[in-house]
This record gives structure tokens, sequence and C-alpha cells, in this order.
């Protein structure tokens, strides 16, 4: 039965298992449609391993008896420090600083069953740390106590107080007790002073005590007679095998050795002494004890957890040293686990926020898993039934309780919302039922979970995944599911510049196969394809200031049609054509005479567009000529189109139709008519070595701002405002008039800027979509404050940002440092502000200039002469990093020409790349 | 004479390159040398070095120089530094300072640099801070603590935090100052300056932002009373719209606070004497006789003292030496008798209620007022607010279980999930401290003091208000004599009130290490009560 679910349906599935374990398939509205099912067991490969056993002893244990219930809670009077269910399931003790209950789980609430805490003044014997249920007797249970004492209770005593047993040898606080799973009388405790002791609970004190401080060889010298605080087996199986096994630790000897140590025997039952406390070691840092656990599967073992994150294996039978020791975290070790089916796989949390699941049964401890949660974890419990699954929950902060699959520790497999206040104790309803989940909490409440109202954190998880390698390589992950139902589409047609090797990679150990199998997706890019070639050229060889806008806007179109980008070169034609015109030079152009200033622009427009002709194309001088300018009839009729069809609706219709027409051929004809002339490359332009370097440029750049300034209030003035009527009435005239008489009327009616405004905004937008984000900047630059108000500061910074970005990704911290420079957004022009001090030495003495000025104040010489010329050098001082000589850019540069010798004369062949 | 070229630059100092710091101390004795040809000139006629040195007073420059030129002749840890400022202020005919007042015998002390543990932390320390503080200089009884104690300070004040650097110094200011510790606040004032303070804030808090006015009255609570601590406090914090601050920045917030008032703890209970380069600290005149004498911590002349205070207070040297040997006698005792006789529960919790309500009593007779300076008291308001008993409040305070809030469990997680790594910098202290021995009482070697730094560590905390289920409080009773109680109780509740007398007469026989230890006990349970108490108010904010 247990097989064959795998494949089947929800519900199917929902039934299955209960049958199997010989339950009452019960009538649940809510169970088909949750998405309980596949945490269930549907993926779990545990599940199945070995159904036939697993199931007939859950047949026995479970008695034929049903597991009913609903997601509930109860408030209690205080907050509990920890629970306990009693073996029937049908029972759960909560026990905390003031309060100690038990109540019946019944199937719509909890029921107050018992209140331990009797008696009118409390003591702090039942402020409780921890509390346990035998998992044989239903009538005993043990607490333990915040001032060390450790308390068992018998429910079977006919009197109102159940108290049966009281264990005060623990000097500090109690933090764990734990029975034996088998063995009926066998009660072992961990406190904070660093021991942890058995008990028999048939005699008044420990039987053995454990001390955290042993080491795994016990060979360090020191003397372990205070550990035994008397020794009688009382225990028939386990005196018989101390016999057996050590027979140096028969009863008779251990108790000389004592009696000789101490010399004080007082006690009546063996004649030893409770334990030689005057000679407690002084080197006693015994660490904290945190958790004790009896391991189910192995009779005489159990693990105990410390402050400070080792975790130690026992044997019961030898409490002079541990079996083992490890340190397991980084910080105390707060709780274990045994895994109840899996021999020597031992869950621990810590401090440190980790879940870890070691194998013990290996030579060395073997960290299996590790689960990272958000906060300290306090407790930790392994899931019945689900081989991987355990929950856990933590001590400070977090309120939630978790269902973890430990093979996949980043989510979640579940997760219980409805506590207030941190959980501090977790307990699973049934050895052999998956789905009940008690807990209770500093909120005081007491809570049933039920797994199938678990929220589950992988539904709202982005199951998405994006990351560019090193080399430029994509890769991508999503849910199948997602992949599949694009797989006939082929992933990432747009780009050209990388095509595309899909490759797919499905890890083998992904447990979750039907659940949240993921596909991966590797994108390479083309090997050799180093196509942002053009992206460096360009951003090394634009001029974005220190010109006339004219003179940068031919220069960048010159450098985009020499890379062979004509549609960002028209653009930059473009941009001239419409900031260039006379009429809208600022200031003290503008009282210039119209005409002239119109001619003018109209003569350099020719030129320009002459001179860039390709000489072989002389059928299609025409053509491209046109284009050219229709191009910048195109800006101006599609912008004015608008304008129209507010003032003037007469003539709307002739200018509409060819405008968007224009616009359509441009796109078109762009590529193919350029592609022709691919050897229409000019030779490259000697370079001054620093071109971009932005000393020089600085006056530039804090002169700018004031200069669009007067443009804009001459853009307001009525002046222009009046030209723009001109427009208005101009405008209409369509490409079928000769260019040149468009050009005329248009420049001669000196367009406003803010007219062009809208359009030019629209072009940036569309060129940082596109993903050249250097053409949208390098524009705003250059333009200035004639774009900058019509594109909001976000978008202006985001552009910066990710230029600067991929400048500084192609090493071109020149031109980055430029951009910065030339940015008015001042959250990018901090961007060089910080970390600027430059460390000086001096080069003659080398010790550190720490006067300003160029005269070292040690050997009170100036510190940086050029070699060549030696004259103090004040500016761009360039050095061989070998032998820190000199001097002037020019000088050296010169110099190198004809030696390759420093200049200085020191011998020391320079170089300077 | 242009200011620019006055200027002093020490940081070059505290490099580890000697190449480095011969330049930067060069750079020192020229404008020294400099500074000095001007004032001779200015005052045209040669005198006499002594009365130059009086009238040196005049040029609060030059002098400021020259003490800090004195710190380093005695403190670098660097022997190049050290001889060199020496030379130069043998040049300029300084006396040598060791004719200071003998109350400051720590600062006169040549310190041996033997040791290279020690060393190394010096040097640390030193090229940290750019000084040696003499908080360093007395916690070096106990390296291994000063060690973390000098990483978890450096990590607060200067690395990465939420909070900007003066805004850390300013708070070391508030907290000091709320004991009226001149010794610290002039520390961070100077620091608080250097690291680009606005020199207004420091004419007192009501020139400070808004924001860290908001903290004063968190500050004030946590430093006397930290008991009344609410989740409303917190909330006041985070939530005052422009002026709130943010949970990592309180944390941070309260764990410099906590800090420094332990500190000011520490500074008063082992009688911290002015640094040598600020007011106070030094004199380049002949000792006059001072009465304001604090106490002296020298390994080396602590016998001398001892002889001193023993025969100023009459008690024989046998007297003493009872006094740990029925210690000793009472600590084997308890470790005897606690199993046989077994307290009940009932007597268990009274037991509490009683130490809680005997540690109220007790307290220093002498009921001299201090004064506050005047430079400090402008740093805190309502001066009136002091420490009040935590059982003789009016309101009914319920006691602070460890064992439901404690630091190991609740406060560590917390501070470091919103202030990481201070968590554990704060985690590694409190261990050293509370695990710190020598197994040494006085005299005595191979004793387990565990029992003993138990009780005081756990007297405090009572006196808090905090409670260890399993602890027996007769154990303090027991093992702590009234003069010790009347000094931990001054030094941790009222430290400006601590005096060399309750300094000598607690623990006659033991040695100035062993009480400088006490100190670190003591500054370490302030901090996390404090800190337990500032980090549940947050706790319970957030829950």
């Amino acid at each position: 039965a247990g097989k064959e679910p795998t494949t089947s349906g929800e519900g199917r599935e929902r039934q299955a298992n209960p049958a199997a374990l010989g339950l009452v398939p019960r009538a649940d509205p809510v169970d088909s449609g949750s998405h309980f099912a596949p945490l269930l067991g549907l993926t779990d490969p545990g599940f199945s391993d070995c159904p036939d056993l697993k199931m007939s002893r859950v047949t026995t244990a479970l008695g034929g008896s049903v597991l009913t219930g609903r997601t509930m809670h109860c408030h209690l009077d205080a907050p509990a420090n920890a629970i306990s269910v009693c073996r029937d399931a049908a029972q759960v003790v909560v026990a905390g600083r003031s309060i100690f209950k038990i109540y019946a789980i019944e199937e719509e609430q909890f029921v107050e069953k018992l209140n331990l805490r009797v008696g009118r003044k409390p003591s702090l014997n039942l402020s409780c740390a921890d509390v346990v249920w035998h998992q044989m007797d239903e009538n005993l249970l043990a607490t333990a106590a915040t001032n060390g004492v450790v308390v068992t209770w018998n429910l079977g005593r006919p009197s109102r107080n159940k108290q049966d047993q009281l264990f005060t040898e623990h000097k500090r606080t109690v933090n764990k007790v734990c029975f034996h799973p088998t063995e009926a009388h066998v009660l072992l405790s961990g406190s904070q002073d660093g021991f942890m002791k058995c008990f028999d609970l048939r005699r008044k004190d420990s039987v053995s005590t454990f001390s955290g401080e042993a080491t795994e060889a016990g060979q360090d010298g020191k003397p372990w007679e205070w550990v035994m605080t008397g020794w009688v087996p009382v225990l028939p199986v386990l005196s018989c095998c101390v016999l057996r096994l050590h027979p140096s630790f028969a009863h008779g000897r251990m108790q000389d050795a004592e009696c000789g140590a101490n010399g004080a025997c007082e006690d009546t039952l063996c004649g030893c002494s409770l334990g030689p406390l005057c000679v407690t070691p002084f080197h006693s840092q015994s660490e904290s004890v945190r958790d004790v656990q009896f391991s189910i599967r192995d009779y005489f073992t159990f693990a105990s957890t410390f402050e400070n994150g080792n975790v130690q294996l026992w044997d019961i039978r030898r409490p002079d040293r541990c079996e083992r020791m490890f340190t397991a975290h980084n910080g105390p070790v707060f709780c274990c686990d045994w895994h109840p089916e899996d021999r020597g796989w031992l869950a621990t949390g810590g401090r440190d926020k980790m879940v870890k699941v070691w194998d013990m049964t290996t030579h060395r401890a073997k960290e299996m898993h590790c689960v990272q949660t958000i906060a300290s974890v306090a407790r930790v419990k392994w899931r019945p039934e689900c081989r991987h699954h355990l929950a856990t929950c933590s001590m400070m902060v977090d309120h939630n309780i978790y269902v973890w699959d430990v093979r996949r520790p980043f989510v979640p497999a579940a997760m219980f919302e409805e506590h207030r206040d941190v959980t501090t104790g977790i307990a699973w309803r049934h050895p052999h039922d998956p789905s009940f989940l008690l807990s209770g909490s500093k909120d005081s409440s007491l809570c049933q979970h039920l797994f199938r109202d678990a929220s589950q954190p992988v539904e709202r998880a982005n199951p998405e995944g994006l990351c560019y390698g090193l080399f430029g390589d994509l890769a991508f992950a999503a849910k199948e599911s997602l992949v599949a139902a694009e797989s006939g589409r082929k992933p990432y047609t747009g780009d050209r510049r990388h095509p595309i090797f899909f490759k797919r990679k499905l890890d083998p150990a992904e447990p979750f196969a039907g659940l949240a199998s993921s596909a991966l997706s590797v994108f390479e890019t083309e090997p050799g394809g180093g196509a942002m070639r053009w992206f460096v050229d360009t951003a090394e060889r634009y001029a974005l200031a220190g010109r006339p806008l004219a003179e940068l806007c031919d220069h960048n179109a010159k450098v985009a049609r020499e890379l062979g980008r004509n549609q960002v070169a028209q653009t930059w034609t473009m941009l001239r054509t419409i900031y260039c015109s006379p009429g809208l030079l600022p200031t003290a152009n503008l009282s210039h005479s119209v005409g002239k200033g119109g001619s003018c622009g109209l003569q350099l427009m020719n030129s320009f567009n002459l001179k860039d002709m390709a000489p072989g194309l002389g059928s299609e001088t025409r053509l491209d000529r046109s284009k050219g300018d229709a191009r910048s009839d195109t800006v101006l009729l599609d912008s004015s189109a608008t304008l129209i069809t507010n003032e003037d609706n007469e003539e709307t219709e002739g200018s509409d139709v060819p405008a968007d027409y224009l616009l359509g051929d441009v796109e078109g004809e762009d590529d193919e008519l350029y592609l022709l002339d691919p050897e229409h490359t000019h030779p490259e332009e000697p370079e001054c070595v620093l071109p971009q370097e932005a000393f020089p440029l600085r006056h530039e750049i804090v002169d700018t701002p004031p200069g669009p300034e007067h443009l804009q209030d001459k853009a307001d003035s009525p002046h222009v405002s009046g030209s723009e009527a001109d427009v208005a009435s101009l405008a209409p005239v369509d490409s079928s008039f000769s260019l040149l008489s468009v050009s005329h009327a248009l420049y001669d009616s000196r367009l406003p800027p803010d007219f062009f405004s809208v359009l030019v905004r629209d072009m940036l937008h569309f060129y940082a979509e596109q993903g050249d984000v250097q053409m949208a900047v390098s524009v705003l630059i250059v333009l200035g404050e004639r774009v900058r108000k019509d594109i909001d500061e976000q978008t202006q910074e985001h552009w910066y940002t990710s230029y600067i970005d991929l400048l500084q990704r192609f090493r071109l911290w020149n031109v980055s440092n430029e951009v910065v420079k030339l940015s008015t957004s001042r959250a990018v022009s901090c961007l060089n502000q910080a970390s600027t001090t430059l460390h000086v030495n001096c080069s003659h003495c080398k010790r550190p200039m720490s006067s300003r000025g160029w005269v070292c104040d040690r050997c009170h010489r100036c510190a940086s002469m050029c070699a060549v010329c030696h004259h103090v050098v004040k500016g761009l001082f360039v050095w061989c990093q070998g032998c820190s000589h000199g001097g002037h850019l020019q000088h050296i540069m010169k110099w190198l020409e004809g030696s390759s010798h420093c200049p200085a004369g020191c011998g020391h062949l320079c170089e300077y790349s | 004479m242009a200011e620019g070229e006055n200027e002093v630059r020490w940081d070059g100092l505290c490099s580890r390159d000697s190449t480095t710091r011969e330049t930067a101390l060069e750079n020192i004795r020229q404008t020294i040398l400099r500074k000095t040809e001007y004032l001779r000139s200015l005052k045209e006629t040669p005198l006499r070095p002594s009365d130059r040195l009086s009238n040196i007073e005049s040029s609060d420059g030059l002098n400021k120089l020259l003490a800090h030129l004195l710190m380093l002749s005695k403190r670098c840890p660097f022997k190049d530094v050290r001889e060199k400022s020496e030379f130069i202020l043998k040049i300029l005919r300084v006396k040598q300072p060791v004719d200071m007042p003998p109350r400051r015998l720590v600062l006169s002390k040549q310190i041996v640099y033997e040791d290279a543990q020690m060393h190394a932390l010096f040097a640390d320390s030193f090229a940290a801070l750019g000084r040696l503080d003499n908080i360093t200089l007395v916690m070096v009884f106990h390296p291994q603590y000063l060690e973390s104690f000098l990483k978890t300070q450096h990590y607060l004040l200067q690395m990465d935090g939420p909070l900007p650097l003066h805004y850390r110094h300013y708070i070391g200011i508030m907290a000091a100052a709320r004991h009226q510790c001149s010794y610290l606040v002039n520390l961070h004032v100077n620091d608080f300056l250097h690291v680009g303070g606005d020199p207004k804030w420091l004419n007192g808090l009501e020139n400070a932002p808004q924001k860290l006015q908001n903290l004063g009255e968190l500050n004030k609570v946590l430093a006397h009373r930290p008991w009344l601590i609410t989740k409303e406090h917190i909330e006041g914090l985070l939530k005052a719209e422009e002026h709130s601050w943010s949970l990592a920045e309180l944390v941070h917030a309260v764990v410099l606070l906590t800090h420094y008032h332990s500190l000011a703890s520490f500074t008063f209970g082992c009688g911290i004497s002015p640094e040598i380069h600020c007011d106070g600290g030094h004199t380049f005149r002949p000792p006059s006789v001072s009465n304001y004498c604090i106490c002296d911590i020298t390994n080396g002349n602590h016998s001398v003292d001892e002889m001193h205070v023993n025969s100023a207070e009459n008690v024989s040297v046998s007297d003493s030496f009872f006094e740990v040997e029925a210690l000793m006698e009472k600590m084997r005792q308890l470790q005897e008798c606690r199993d046989e006789e077994e307290a009940s529960q009932e007597e268990m919790a009274s037991r509490f209620e009683i130490e809680k309500r005997e540690s109220m009593f007790v307290f220093s007779s002498d009921d001299e007022e201090v004064t506050p300076a005047r430079d400090i008291s402008r740093h805190f308001e309502d001066t009136s607010y002091g420490y009040k008993d935590f059982s003789r409040h009016g309101m009914h305070v319920p006691t602070f279980r460890v064992q439901d809030y404690c630091w190991e469990d609740h406060g560590y997680s917390l501070v470091n999930r919103l202030y990481p790594d201070v968590g554990q910098l704060i985690d590694e202290k409190f261990h050293i401290a509370y695990n710190l021995t020598y197994n040494t009482m006085a005299m005595h070697k191979d004793v387990d003091t565990s029992m003993l730094r138990r009780a005081i560590w756990n007297y405090i905390h009572c006196m808090f208000g905090i409670r260890y289920d399993d602890y027996d409080y007769g154990e303090i009773n027991q093992l702590l004599d009234r003069s010790f109680k009347v000094y931990i109780k001054t030094v941790v509740c009222t430290p400006e009130k601590v005096t060399k007398r309750m300094y000598d007469s607690f623990w006659r026989q033991f040695k100035h290490s062993e009480k400088v230890h006490v100190n670190l006990l003591l500054i370490e349970a302030r901090m996390q009560a404090e800190l337990l108490y500032a980090l549940r108010a947050i706790t319970r904010y957030m829950t």
C-alpha cells in the first residue's frame, strides 16, 4: 500500500496511508483540496522504504485507535517552558515557571485535566524548565526545576499532590530531563552546572554522574574520583553489563577507591560519601549542559550538548569518560534529537542559527545536512514517519515553527504561524503520526497544529533565479513547469549578440522531483564575440564637454559613424541641427540678425552632409542627403503635428501622413544605406594621451550651468513664443517641398528648445530601453540643461549609475570619472568625492610630504621636479613606478621617443605605458 | 605664523613602521621648536626655564603639545618614540615629570614592556587610538580580559555600525557624564572633536540633535534604575517621526551606554587619574601637596602602599591575614555543607529578599556630597535622578528571573541579530570576565575561587533585582563582608562616591591586581544587568 501512492492523486494518497496505518479514513472535506499530500510523503523516498515492517509496528502502537482533531489552541494562564505528550497521544503536559498542568486533547478543544501545581506557597521546585512524560508508563512524569531540583511525579498517587521524588543533587538550573525510552526507571538530567546525572527512580540519589568536562580520552591527568558520587549498581541490566564489560568497575572496588580518596563515607546505603566535594577541581569551568537525549536505537547511548558548542556521546555504563566528543556548533547547542528510525542520526540545533544532522555510525561524526534558520534554534524534533523531516522552533525573535526537509535546507517545507511569542516547546502528538504537532509558547497558549493547515513558504517563494557569469554567460533557473511551457519558444531570440547555447542540467540530488524540480538554463556568449568593442570605442572617443555643442555633436556623430552605428550618428546630427540653430544659441546670439543665423545654419548643415557622403555613392548622394534632412524634418514635423492639431485644424492632414511615413522609412533605410560602405572608416585621429582627463575640463563644468539658465529664460520670453506662432503656420510644409526651403523656413522661425524636448526625451528613453544607456547619458551630458528638466531625476540617476557601472566594468576609469564629474545628479556626482586623499612622498627623501605645497619640508627641496626641464611640475605628473622619476607629461613623452633610459640619469630603463 | 604649519600630526606615530614614526616625530620636533622660538621672540627677554614654563600657560597650544609629548615619552609602546619624545622634552629643558604628585603613581611609573603579549596589546591599542589610556594600563593586570575589552571597544567605536562616529562618542560622553566621570568625558570630548563632531553639542544635551536628546531619558534610567525600563521607553525612541531611532541604532546605542556606564564604574572603582595629556593629568611644576587621593594601582609599589594603609588605619597585619583565612574557611564550609543542610524553598526565596533588602542599607557612611565639575554637569540633565534601591522603590517591580531571560540565550541572539558580531564580542567579554581566575587568593595558591566570583556576580545582579533561581543567596552573606559590600554597591550604583578609603578597606590582604579583578567582575556584571533590562524591553516591544 505504501508504494503505490507515489503517482496517485492526492485524494488517494491521503487515504492510502491511514489505511495502512490501521486508521479509519476520516471524512475530511478540506483534505483533498489541500496541498498537503505532496509534503506528506508523495515525494519522500524515505516514506516507502520498508512499508511492511513499519506498518505492522504502527498498527500495534496505535492499537487501532484513531487520531483526530483540528488546528486549535487554548489559553494557558502563564507562559509555557516545555510540553510533553503522553504515550496515548491523548494528553499533554505543559510546564512553565508558574504553570504545570495536564490537558486532554479532544476533538475540538483542549480540556484541562489536572493541575499539578498544588500547595499554597508555590515553591521554586515547581518552576519548571523542562518536563518529560515517560513513554512506557502513563503515570510517570519528570520535571526539571530552575533551581536545580529534579522532580518525578506519579499520577497514580491517590492524593492531590502527585509529587513522587525529589532529587536535589544539581547545583544549578537543570535544563533537561530525559527518560530512558525502554527502561522504566532510568532518568537522565543535564544541568547548568556542567553535570549530567543518571537516576534510578527506585533509589533516592543518582546512580552515576557524567561531567561535561570529561574529555574523550580522559587522559589529561585530572582526578576522576569526584565525578563518581557513589556507584551502586541497582539496575540489573546495567550493573550486569558493567560487571561483565568492566570488571575493574565492580562495586566493591569503586567503593574502596572512593573511600580511600575521601576518607569521609557517610552514606547510609553504600557506605560511600555522596561525593568528595571538598576536592572539587579548580579547573571546573565545566560547560553547562543544554540537552540530554537517550538514543532510541542504542540501549546504552545518550547524547549531550553543551554551551560551548560541543556534543558528547556517552555510554551510560562508563561515567568516567565520554565515548565521543566533537564540536557541532559555534556557540551553545541548545537541543538535539535522535532520529526515530535511522540509527545514529542526531539532529542538533544551536545559537548559531543552524540545525545540523550528524551521522554517528561512522568513525568520525559526519555532518550530513545543515539547515540555516533565521534565529537561534531552541528545539528540534524529527517528524515521525518522514525520514528527512524535522520541526524546529526558535528561542528569540522568530515565533514560528518550521518543518524542514533537511535535504532542502533553504526553504522550510511547512510553517506554523499561530504563536504570538516565541515557541518554547514542540512535540509530535504521536510517535507514528506525522500530521499532528503540539506546541507551547511564551504567549501562554497551547496549540495543536495540523499539517494540512500549515502554510508553505515554497509557494510564496520566487521560483526563478538569474545570474551573470564572469565571462558574460547567463544562467537562468526556473520551475520546470514554467520552462516546459515555453519550451516551444527559443529562448533569447531577441538579442543577436548572444546567439545561444541552451543547456539544461538537472540536479540528480534534487529530492523534490515532482514538487519543485527546476530547470537550469545557461546561455553562453558567442566565443570571440567581443560584441562590446563598439561600446569601449565609443566611450573613449566621444566628446562630452569642453567644446561648443555643434562641435560636440559633429564629433560624436563622426565617431558613431566610424564605428558603423549609423542610427546613433544620425541622432547626433539631428541633435546638432535641432539645438544649434543660431536662433537657439543662448543669450548673446539671440540679438544677432535672424536671417544671417539661418543661412549660417544651413551652410553648416549642407557642408556636413556633403562631407560625410561616401565618395563612391554618387547615385545615392541625393537620397542620402535628403534623408539626412528629412530626418530633421521628421523630427520637426512630428512634434509640430501635435501642435497643429491643437491650433490649426485645417492643415493637419498634410503634415501628419508624411511625418509618419518618414519615421518608418528612416528606421529601415538607415542600416541598408550605410552598411554599403564598410570601408567608410577614417583613420583614427592621433589622440592626445589623456584626452579624457578631467582636470582641464573643470572650468567648463563649473561654468556650464549658468548658460542654460539664460536659455531657459529666453525660451519663456514673449519673443520666442512669437516664433512659435510662426512655426505653427510654417510647419505644414511637408517633404514634397524643396529641402532648402524647408530648412530655411524652420531655422528662420527659431523653434524654441521646448518644442523638441518631448521628442528628444522619447528618443533618450528609446535608447535607454534598447540597452544603449551610453547614448542616453552622452546626449544628456552634451545637451545639458536643454533636456535635463524634461527627464525626471530618478531616471537620470538610474542612467548615470548604469552607465558608470558599465564603464567601470570595462575599466574605463577616466571616462567614468568624467561622466561622474559632468553629471548634475547629486547622488552621482558625489561618487568621486569619497576617499580622495592622495598621499605623496618626497621623491628625494622618500618621506611623506606632510605640508601642502611643492617643497618637501624635510630636505627643503622641491619635491616634484620634472626630470627633463627641472622645473616643478604643477599639474599632470607622470612618473616611472620603477625609479619614481618623472616629470611633465609632454616632456617625458618627448624624451622617451629618443631614449628608453630614465631622464634623471639613474640608469633605470623606464617604462611608461 | 601660519596656523597650518603649526598643526602637529600625531597619526604618523601610530604606524607600525618605524621610519614613518621617525618622520612624524621629526615633524613634531620641528614644529615645537618653531613654536618655542616664536614664543621666545614674543617675549624677547630670555627667561629662566622655570619661569618660562610657568608662563607658558599663556600659550595653550604649545602646552598641549608638550603634554602630549610627555604622554608619549611615558606611554608609547614603541621605544623609539619614547626616547625621542623624551629627548625633545629635554631640549626644551622641561622638568621631568618624575616629581608628579604621588597619587598618580601609575603615571610616573615606567611601564615595562617586557611581556610580549602585553606589548602586542599595547601596540594594538596605541595604533588604534593613538594613545594608551590609563584604563588600559590598569586593565593590563589581566591581559586576557584586556584583549577582549579592547577588541570590543574598538569595534563599538570605530568599526562598521549603524551609528555615525561622532554619535558614538557623544553617547559615550552622555553615559559617562551620568556618573560625573570627568575622566571619560574628557577623553571622549577629544575623540568627538577629532572625528568631526560639532563643538556646539558639547555645551549641553539641549544643543545636540533631538534624536540624541530623546536618548537622554533612556540613559538616565539605564544608569540608575534599569529595572524601570519598559517597552514604552523603547517605543518612544523608535516612533518619534523624523527623530526616531532604528532598532539597529538603538541596540548600538544601548550597548554603548551600558559600556560607558560600567566603564565609569571601573574608572572610579580603580581611581583612574586623568590622562597625562588632559587637564589635571600632568604638571610641570614641582609637586604640591594634594589631598585629592583616590587610590593607586601599582603592582610594584603595593607593598609599600599597604604598609601605609595599614599603619594609617591601625590594623595589624595579622588581623587582615585572618580575614583571608576566614574567607577561605567559609568557602570550604559552604562547599561541604551545601548538601547536608538543605534549606527549604521558602527559606531560599526569602534569602533573596533579605539580601535584596540588606543591600539597600549597605551604603557608605560618609555622606559627602560630590558636586560635579561644571563642565561635566552640562552634559546631563536632571541631576537629582540617581540610584534608588531596587527594593525600596515605591512601586512594585517584579523580580527579573534570569531563567526567563538570560544573556546567553536571549540577549545574545537579539544583539547579534540587530548589530552583527557585537553579540559575539560582548559574549566573549562576559565569559572571560566571569571565568577569569588565577586560582589564587591573596597569598594562597590553588584556590577554587568560582564560588566567590559567583557570589560577587550574583550580588550585583541582586542589587538590580535580577534573581537566579538556582542560587542560594545565603552564600553572599557568608562570603562578602560588610566593607566589601559597601565597596561593591558604591562602585556599581554610585561610582562617583567611591573613595580611596573604601578601596583600601576591603580585602586588605589582597593584591591590587585582585582588586582590579574584582572591579572587572563588577563592571561586567553591571553591564550585563543593564543590558538584560534594556534588551528585554526591546524584545517586549518587538513581540
